[in-house]
């Protein structure tokens, strides 16, 4: 378990960067570095982080990173990851650093198989809910009721529980994370890292550019998102289900704030009558019946 | 030591990428290339062949994980056919433009709909433009030979880009034939361990494949135009350097048999050279002058070869086991291609046969010389191209 204050120093986020002010996944790779250090190979599919590295021949990134088709991150870590063994070269993690639509949508066929080949890496799904790079459509990932502009007036169908469809996997580890809760994030990377096998990462980031606030709100949006109880932090290892802090003091209704908290402050949301508002609560509140069955022991 | 084995071209097609120490396979099943994968995973699974096998969940997944294995510094293979390499091609542009020399088997097969699994072009050549070398065999020995070839030559500083070693389904894939299998430290010899332009390496961080502006992208275009033109140079050295090492010698870019003398050339691919070499034996025999050019290598086209054969003789005839709709075969079309501008041209009538497996013979080459003699000895094509065994 680190501190903020043991946090390295050194910086693999380089400074100009392309990402947009106040970009919550972009805070999130900063620290992926502070915690796995240089010796890490990345791969990254079309997303906002092939406009963040910069063009060539620039990059903003000082870890060897390969760039691969959209739908392909974890097919493209799998023969790196077998090519390092047949190298018997230890030491370096693979990374898989793909948004919400290359993870949940069009690589879920490659992540599924991936997977279930019990390949070594780490994957990480930054999930700014909508397709960022091409100007903010739809995802499956995206939240009911959100505008986004191929859902002008509010997507009508709710956003897929891809952390459970992984844990359907019997992979050793899967967790959620937030940028707003830096050392949650790190720790859970630190220990991905020593698991042999799948690791599954999924960050609900904040994005001001796709979700309408001003830029200065990006952690305020991450805190609420997770006091309200619409994002969990937990982590499930080897099956076992656990709330971490401080999702795990949220069990019971009356800590968490109300989702209308998180929901007025994003312009995408704009459109959400009263009814739309109840209707998100009372999810939320079934989700954490769930939640708290599955944090007794439950095994997933 | 040397050995001869009777087996399948599929089977051999394993043999191959064992000889060349492959070191990733990442493999998916399709008829009529499976067997291919098949034999190397009895191979790994055996020990007798040190390389990771990866069962991936696709052949999109299979040719992306060769271009990371590629990548990350290791010999990768794969094999497929048909639907399974039409699901490849976006990742064929990544692999030749990130400049990996990865090899692959190509069993050609028919697109559908309907299915069929039969022999046809069309597959390979529809991803004709996708900067991939493509070699094609016409029998099982050469399948073998030009596997090794290949990694030579990807693997070449001047060249450094991928290619498809193709044969046809069925009638090499499936079928026996001897195979001279040369000794394993003599492989080695000509072909040493794996060598690429760049690695992935936390020692020198570099971002591959990242964003390129108007500003770049047109020289990293030019450049891998200029691989192909060295390839051209390159392919019949190699083939000419393994020929006098291990005894088999393709003529290089282009297999030409009985041309210098001949008023008409066969130009074909694949199997259908040898069913043209039969042709023209049984044509000689009848004092007909006639030759056949198999086209050994379709990417980079032997575009200064087929003009020097244009020079000597008056009539060239293709034939195609493939259709560009609205168009013709691609032979015809890129064989008049390299003529034009080029003055006192000799005829040229394109024939498409073989679809979808329906057999192309020697008796079926000897129809179409005959009417190409024909047209040649009128001075003019009736039809630029005739659809040879239609059903009315
Ligand atoms: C096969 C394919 N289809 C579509 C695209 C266009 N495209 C590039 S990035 C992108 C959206 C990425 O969204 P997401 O994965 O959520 O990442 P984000 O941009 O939000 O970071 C799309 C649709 C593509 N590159 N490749
Ligand atoms: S669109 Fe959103 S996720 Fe993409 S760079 Fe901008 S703020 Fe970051
Ligand atoms: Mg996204």
């Amino acid at each position: 378990m680190v501190t903020i204050k043991e946090l390295p120093q050194e910086e693999y986020l380089l400074k100009g960067h392309a990402a947009c002010a106040g970009c919550g996944p972009s805070i999130a790779l900063r620290l992926l570095f502070k915690a796995l250090g240089k010796n890490v190979i990345l791969v990254v599919p079309a997303c906002c982080t092939s406009i963040i590295q910069g063009p060539y021949p620039y990059t903003s990134i000082g870890v060897p990173l390969q760039n691969i088709l959209f739908e392909s991150t974890a097919a493209a870590a799998s023969g790196i990851v077998a090519a390092l063994q047949q190298k018997k070269l230890e030491g370096v993690t693979v990374v898989g650093w793909a948004g919400d639509g290359g993870t949940v949508d069009i690589g879920i066929q490659a992540l599924s198989g991936a997977a279930e080949r019990e390949t070594d890496f780490i994957y990480i799904c930054y999930d700014n809910e909508a397709y960022g790079n091409t100007g903010m459509q739809r995802s499956g990932a995206t939240p009911y009721g959100a505008w986004t502009t191929t859902t002008p007036t509010g997507k009508r169908e709710r956003k897929k529980n891809m952390p459970f469809i992984m844990a359907a996997h019997r992979i050793p580890y899967v967790a959620t994370a937030c940028p707003s809760y830096p050392i949650d994030f790190v720790n859970k990377l630190k220990k991905a890292k020593e698991i042999r096998g799948t690791k599954y990462i999924h960050i609900l980031a904040p994005c001001p550019t796709g979700w309408r606030y001003t830029t200065e709100k990006t952690v305020e949006l991450g805190k609420l998102a997770v006091q309200t109880g619409l994002w969990a932090l937990y982590e499930i290892e080897y099956g076992k289900f656990k709330l971490n802090s401080p999702s795990d003091r949220l069990v019971d209704k009356a800590k968490r704030k109300p989702v209308k908290e998180y929901l007025a402050l994003q312009g995408r949301f704009r459109n959400l009558t009263e009814e739309d508002i109840a209707k998100i609560q009372k999810w939320v509140d079934e989700d954490w019946e769930r939640y708290r069955k599955l944090a007794s022991n439950y095994l997933l | 030591m040397a050995k001869v084995i009777i087996d399948t071209a599929n089977h051999i097609a394993g043999y191959g990428a064992k000889a060349a120490r492959v070191q990733v396979v990442p493999a998916y099943p399709i008829t009529p290339q499976t067997t291919i994968v098949e034999k190397i995973a009895e191979f790994v699974e055996k020990g007798e062949m040190d390389a990771e096998y990866i069962r991936v969940e696709s052949e999109h997944s299979a040719m992306v994980a060769c271009i990371g294995a590629a990548a990350a510094g290791v010999r990768a293979f794969t094999a497929t056919s048909a639907h399974g390499l039409a699901l490849m091609h976006e990742a064929l542009h990544w692999a030749s433009g990130s400049r990996l020399p990865i090899v692959m088997a190509v069993v050609n097969r028919a697109m559908g709909p309907g299915w069929n699994i039969w022999p046809d072009f069309s597959d390979s050549l529809s991803q004709r433009d996708t900067g991939w070398i493509q070699f094609y065999c016409a029998d099982n020995q050469e399948v073998f030979d030009t596997i090794i070839q290949a990694y030579k030559l990807c693997e070449n500083e001047e060249v450094f880009l991928p290619a498809m070693v193709c044969l046809e389904g069925f009638i090499l894939s499936h079928t026996y034939m001897p195979v001279k299998i040369p000794d394993q430290r003599e492989i080695d010899d000509f072909l040493p361990p794996y060598n690429s332009g760049w690695i992935l390496d936390v020692d020198r961080p570099y971002s591959h494949a990242n964003l390129v502006s108007p500003d770049f992208y047109m020289e990293f275009r030019y450049m891998i135009q200029e691989a192909m033109e060295s390839a051209k140079q390159l392919i019949p050295r190699i083939d000419k350097e393994y020929g006098e090492r291990f005894g088999f010698e393709y003529g290089g870019l282009i297999e030409k048999y009985q041309c210098e003398d001949a008023d008409l050339v066969l130009v074909t691919m694949g199997t259908m050279g040898s069913e043209a070499k039969i042709t023209v034996d049984n044509l000689r025999r009848d004092g007909l002058k006639v030759g056949s050019a198999r086209v050994r290598v379709y990417r980079p086209f032997p575009r200064e070869e087929i003009q020097k054969l244009a020079e000597q003789v008056q009539m060239i005839a293709t034939i195609d086991r493939h259709i560009s709709f609205g168009m013709e075969g691609f032979l015809a079309t890129e064989i008049q291609a390299s003529l034009y501008n080029r003055g006192d041209l000799p005829l040229v009538a394109g024939f498409i046969a073989g679809l979808g497996g329906r057999d192309v013979t020697f008796k079926t080459i000897e129809k179409i010389a005959k009417k190409s003699l024909k047209w040649m000895r009128e001075g003019g094509v009736e039809k630029i191209t005739e659809w040879v065994d239609l059903k009315e």
